[in-house]
């Protein structure tokens, strides 16, 4: 089916068993990010050590796919330099403008590469992509603020 | 007379081609744009190969044939809601129609009747399709005028039971929904249109899913303004309508300025050509009023009586289906009377972005999301919704394959 391309099981799994969930108390930067096509929101703080994502957490409510994506995200994301997290962005970018044809870099990307099919359904890149947006956005506004 | 489904959808040629590999397509977004039939597709190709000029412009036969077709449309328009033709203004949707209200309030001077002051109210409701709030909203800002708006009760009818301290001495306007696009309630707006009269307010009617759906004669309704979109009515792209009553379409000062919209011109001053031309500004969207005239004529063919009866059925039918399925809570009334055939509902652990997904791939296109209504859906307490709407070519056997494709949602993400 061809809708299994977009649900993977990994996509499944962070949606109903998302990490670093809920907010932590202390952060450098929060931002709230909304999807106005859906109306999925996120809200996500970010700490940094140096140039080190050292505490990241978030809370939302969307679909599947925004919700899984800001899961992965925040794992992936985590204990990165801003430098190796850039690229892991960058990645995750191309990925998603692929138009399905994209080969993911797994060493890159790991679980984040259970999104390639997403990139076949162009409603669906910006539901992926939200997480990830506000955490380019935090992570510019806590260097501000270090 | 019951509807011939079967023959009605011969009319319409989308429903010929397939959909994600083969399925059948079962169409229940007609409240965001309904399908059209090949006779509004051929009134608007005929347009342009046997007619186009521009109306109102031109010396030659061309430009007449294009005229007598444009106006031959608005008399359309007009005795279809049981107006005057003279009190049909062409706009490109409904959403301009409201802007241009909203804009020409904000032209008007101080001692007019549609002057707005920061001693002014606007009042509005919580079910507005943010098309009729934020014209308001604005211009309640522009103006200093305060925003007010009628609550919605838990089972998603409008609130009436503020109606005294909401509509009083200083309300200049009151703009409302006649059919919710979310929930599918129908206001019964007879008592709020009495009460807004009394005070002096001008009553705005955004009609976008009751015109397409449900009789509509605008001089028993009573409003002073009404606007509904084409495209929602068999109709093309790029039309939508402002019904006004004449004296009121007259005084109110124009929003667009240009061509064809004018009495006379100087270097520095201009006055206005009588209404509804003075709100037409530059060589209207002809083709599509066109083909706006030919779906209002096929839609008479079949009986809007008839199309409000079969979707009256329908939606009986969607309601009694979707109480079977656990986990589904229809979000909006769920009893019959002064309800239309739009019914929103969520299933438990199911986004309706997801479930919306499922549904297409089954080749079922619903909208999910917060429909344009984001106060409300905010207000019911559900950030998202999906939404099956209904219109003369569904029937029975596309809420079976509604229901059908649920159910197989509800094990594909394990609920």
């Amino acid at each position: 089916m061809q809708l299994d391309n977009l649900y993977q099981e990994v996509i499944l799994d962070h949606y109903k068993h998302p990490e670093n969930k809920g907010l932590a108390a202390s952060y450098d930067a929060q931002v709230h990010h909304i999807n106005p096509s859906c109306g999925d929101e996120i809200t996500l703080n970010l700490t940094l050590q140096g140039d080190k994502v050292s505490a990241i957490s978030w809370d939302g409510v969307g679909c599947s796919i925004s919700q899984a994506s800001v899961s992965i995200m925040s794992s992936l994301m985590l204990n990165k330099n801003l430098e190796q997290a850039q690229i892991i962005l960058d990645d995750f970018m191309l990925l998603m403008q692929s138009k399905g044809i994209g080969a993911p870099d797994e060493a890159i990307l790991e679980d984040a590469v259970a999104f390639a099919g997403v990139s076949q359904y162009p409603a669906r890149i910006k539901c992926a992509l939200l997480g990830w947006m506000a955490f380019k956005d935090a992570s510019v506004q806590a260097q501000k603020k270090n | 007379m019951p509807l011939d489904v079967a023959r009605i959808r011969k009319d319409f040629p989308i429903f010929t081609r397939t959909i994600r590999d083969g399925k059948k397509l079962i169409y229940l977004d007609s409240g965001a744009t309904s399908q059209k039939p090949q006779v509004v597709i051929d009134a608007e190709v005929d347009f342009y190969a046997k007619h186009n000029a521009a109306a109102h412009r031109g010396a030659h036969q061309l430009a007449e044939e294009a005229t007598d077709l444009f106006e031959a449309s608005r008399q359309t328009v007009a005795s279809f809601l049981g107006a005057k033709s003279e009190e049909i203004v062409f706009t490109k949707g409904a959403t301009e129609s409201l802007n241009l209200l909203a804009y020409s309030f904000s032209n008007a001077e101080p001692g007019s009747k549609f002057f707005i002051g920061p001693e002014n109210s606007i009042v509005v409701s919580e079910m507005e399709h943010h098309a009729n709030l934020i014209p308001w909203q604005q211009l309640a800002k522009r103006s200093g005028a305060e925003l007010k708006w009628f609550g919605v009760t838990s089972d998603g009818r409008l609130d009436e039971s503020k109606i005294d301290s909401l509509i009083t001495a200083n309300t200049k306007i009151v703009a409302l929904t006649q059919q919710s696009n979310v929930l599918g309630t129908i206001n019964n707006l007879e008592q709020i249109i009495k009460k807004a009269h009394q005070v002096g307010a001008i009553v705005i009617i955004d009609a976008c899913q009751s015109v397409p759906h449900i009789p509509v004669d605008v001089t028993e309704l009573g409003a002073d303004f009404l606007a509904f979109s084409g495209h929602k009515i068999l109709g093309p792209t790029g039309v939508g309508v402002l019904w006004g009553r004449y004296e009121l379409l007259n005084e109110l000062p124009p929003f667009l300025f240009g061509g064809s919209m004018i009495e006379n011109v100087t270097m520095t001053d201009a006055t206005w050509a009588e209404a509804p031309r003075k709100f037409e500004a530059g060589v209207p969207n002809m083709a599509q009023v066109v083909g706006l005239a030919a779906a209002i004529k096929y839609l008479q063919a079949i009986g809007i009586e008839e199309v409000h009866e079969h979707e009256k059925n329908l939606t009986a039918y969607l309601l009694k289906e979707l109480a079977q399925i656990s986990g589904v809570s229809v979000v909006g009334p769920t009893d019959l009377s002064l309800r239309g055939g739009t019914v929103s509902f969520t299933v438990d652990g199911i986004h309706p972005h997801d479930l919306g997904q499922y549904l297409d791939s089954a080749g079922i296109a619903v909208r999910t999301g917060h429909h344009c209504a984001w106060p409300l859906t905010r207000a019911l307490g559900v950030p998202a919704t999906t939404r099956a709407s209904l219109y003369l070519y569904n029937d029975n056997s596309d809420i079976d394959a509604l229901v059908v494709a649920i159910n197989e949602a509800k094990k594909y993400f394990g609920q």
